[in-house]
């Protein structure tokens, strides 16, 4: 990938409102050329998609976000894609991994209640053919989340100095 | 009875820094949005710190050879040759100092005899010139103007030499303005330094911070000129550590014996979890390429591009600054005076920037505005400058 565009994504990963003009302005190029190169990002889906990331503790919806770790039996031809299908088109999962050493699969899911997520576990996710077993974590407190410090420290430089 | 009988001359003739009346100031305004720092916005990383907490976990809380551990002094000679092609010996040519202020301290100490004068860029940091004062000497302003870009050229120094010219300081990338000497500029004014026998103190605490595309070059470097200078640098810009205060010199071993004696008699050692912290910094720097710095780099990089377009267009003309973290934009299209823009700004749009005087009599016209701040807080500052000169009728 070009210099230019890992710049964009610099730029776009810390405030994806950013619009070409600014960013032309802070890379010294045309704005022409920073809509092209992004109009390509998003084209080859390097750029999947702008989001605005929330701090849930600090509105009035409740949310329960849960880690599991799903241990399966893999599928002759298909390996783990068919369960991992079979368990990401859930609205409630938000992120599946697979992953290396003691489990298989990582799902993260949310739901508005405990309860919610559990039943989730106990009549979806693990009723699933070939999930052998599964071990729920539910997330107590969030201090940093894809790099950003939920309580970040404040500027405490004096206000002028030589 | 007045206690200030007891007060030598010399340090009542240094005038009271500039810079720090203006901070008395800005401190009763509240609400007031600053670009008024000379130091960067990032927190020390994270992995320097975990390696001064572990040093002070361990019980180091002892003095330090005077020059320094061995270890940092090894990983800064190794620093300096993978990244700017400098060779110092780390056993004798490298100092560790108490950031690179106590280095314009004893470098001035160390070759100054009375009266002797010392050739300073106007504007330029508020140091050098009571720290000649306060060694003995007489410091001699040599006017940079943005026509130039606020580099030295040889003709300027000519100028300004006298049979009592001993040395020259060089503060390249510059703080105030942000101006670069690149290899050309400094080629041409070795040869003026030469022909006068100058010794030369080169201080290069920016020298991480360029945007030419090219690397910085230490006046060292050019042919001659390494028997003749002192290199001051440290750890507070690039490794953004300025509360920790930490530096060195490097120099010929006859000079760096004698600043030595300077320091270990004044100071005795650097603290040693700041050397501990620097050395972490140094050491996995060394294995990445530096690429922190690299991060910080690209970051001022593009606020800079930002702040110095703003100004133009609302009609401040700025030079291009190439280096450091500050833009020096010309504020005569006002009709005021530095200082009269600077406090009028404040009281009137409560946005702090440092009058270009506060660096020398060459700043008059000038301000000085650091962008290391969040692109946040210089959008907000930007928007406050742009209401400021409709209300006195600047048009872009």
């Amino acid at each position: 990938m070009t210099y230019l565009k890992n710049e964009i994504l610099e730029i776009l990963l810390e405030d994806s409102r950013t619009t070409p003009a600014q960013m032309a302005v802070m890379l010294g190029v045309s704005e022409k050329e920073i809509e092209s190169a992004v109009s390509e990002l998003e084209k080859d889906r390097v750029i999947v998609k702008y989001n605005t990331m929330i701090d849930r503790d600090k509105t009035d919806e409740s949310l329960v976000e849960a880690l599991i770790e799903v241990r399966v039996t893999p599928q002759r031809d298909r390996g783990f894609d068919e369960i991992a299908r079979r368990i990401y088109r859930f609205p409630e999962v938000r992120s599946v991994y697979l992953m290396s050493g003691g489990y298989d699969l990582m799902v993260l899911t949310e739901g508005k209640t405990l309860k919610q997520v559990a039943f989730f576990v106990a009549e979806k996710l693990s009723t699933i053919e070939g999930v052998i077993s599964t071990a729920t974590h539910f997330v107590l407190k969030k201090y940093k989340d894809d790099g950003v410090v939920f309580d970040e420290e404040s500027d405490n430089r004096l206000a002028v100095t030589p | 009875m007045s206690a200030e009988k007891w007060v030598n001359p010399v340090v009542k003739a240094v005038p009271p820094s500039g810079i720090r009346q203006f901070f008395d100031i800005v401190n009763e305004i509240e609400g007031a949005v600053s670009l008024g720092v000379g130091e960067p916005d990032f927190v020390t990383p994270w992995r320097m710190r975990e390696a001064a907490i572990w040093s002070l976990e361990q019980g180091e809380t002892h003095y330090t050879s005077n020059w320094g551990t061995p270890e940092l002094r090894g990983a800064i000679a190794q620093y300096l040759r993978t990244r700017f092609a400098l060779e110092y010996n780390p056993a004798r040519e490298i100092l560790v100092t108490i950031g690179a202020s106590e280095g314009i301290d004893l470098a001035l100490r160390t070759i100054l005899r009375p009266g002797d004068e010392v050739l300073i860029p106007d504007p330029s940091y508020v140091s050098y010139a009571p720290c000649v004062m306060l060694a003995g000497g007489v410091p001699v302003g040599v006017r940079t103007g943005a026509d130039e870009g606020f580099r030295m050229v040889p003709q300027a120094v000519r100028d300004a030499l006298t049979p009592r010219s001993r040395a020259i300081i060089l503060p390249y990338p510059n703080n105030p303005t942000g101006a670069v000497m690149e290899r050309a500029d400094l080629a041409a004014l070795s040869e003026a330094v030469a022909e006068a026998d100058l010794a030369v103190i080169s201080d290069e605490i920016y020298g991480e911070l360029t945007y030419t595309g090219d690397r910085h070059v230490s006046i060292a470097e050019l042919p001659g000129m390494r028997e003749r200078t002192i290199l001051l640098s440290g750890f507070s810009k690039s490794f953004a550590m300025t509360g920790w205060r930490l530096g060195y010199a490097c120099g010929p071993d006859e000079i760096m014996a004698a600043m030595v004696k300077i320091h270990q008699y004044t100071a005795l050692c650097a603290p040693i979890m700041a050397q501990r912290a620097a050395l972490e910094g140094l050491r996995f720097g060394l294995t990445d390429d530096f690429s922190e710095v690299a991060s910080m780099r690209r970051s001022y990089n593009r606020r800079r591009r930002v702040i110095v377009e703003a100004f133009n267009k609302m009609g401040l003309p700025c030079f291009e600054p190439l280096g450091a973290f500050y833009a020096f934009p010309c504020i005569r299209p006002t009709g005021m005076t530095s200082q009269q823009f600077c406090e009028t700004l404040l009281r009137e749009q409560k946005l702090a920037l440092v009058p270009g005087t506060a660096f020398g009599p060459s700043g008059e016209g000038f301000v000085r505005a650091s962008y290391a701040y969040s692109m946040g807080v210089i959008q907000e500052a930007m928007a406050r400058l742009r209401a400021f000169l409709a209300d006195h009728g600047v048009a872009p």
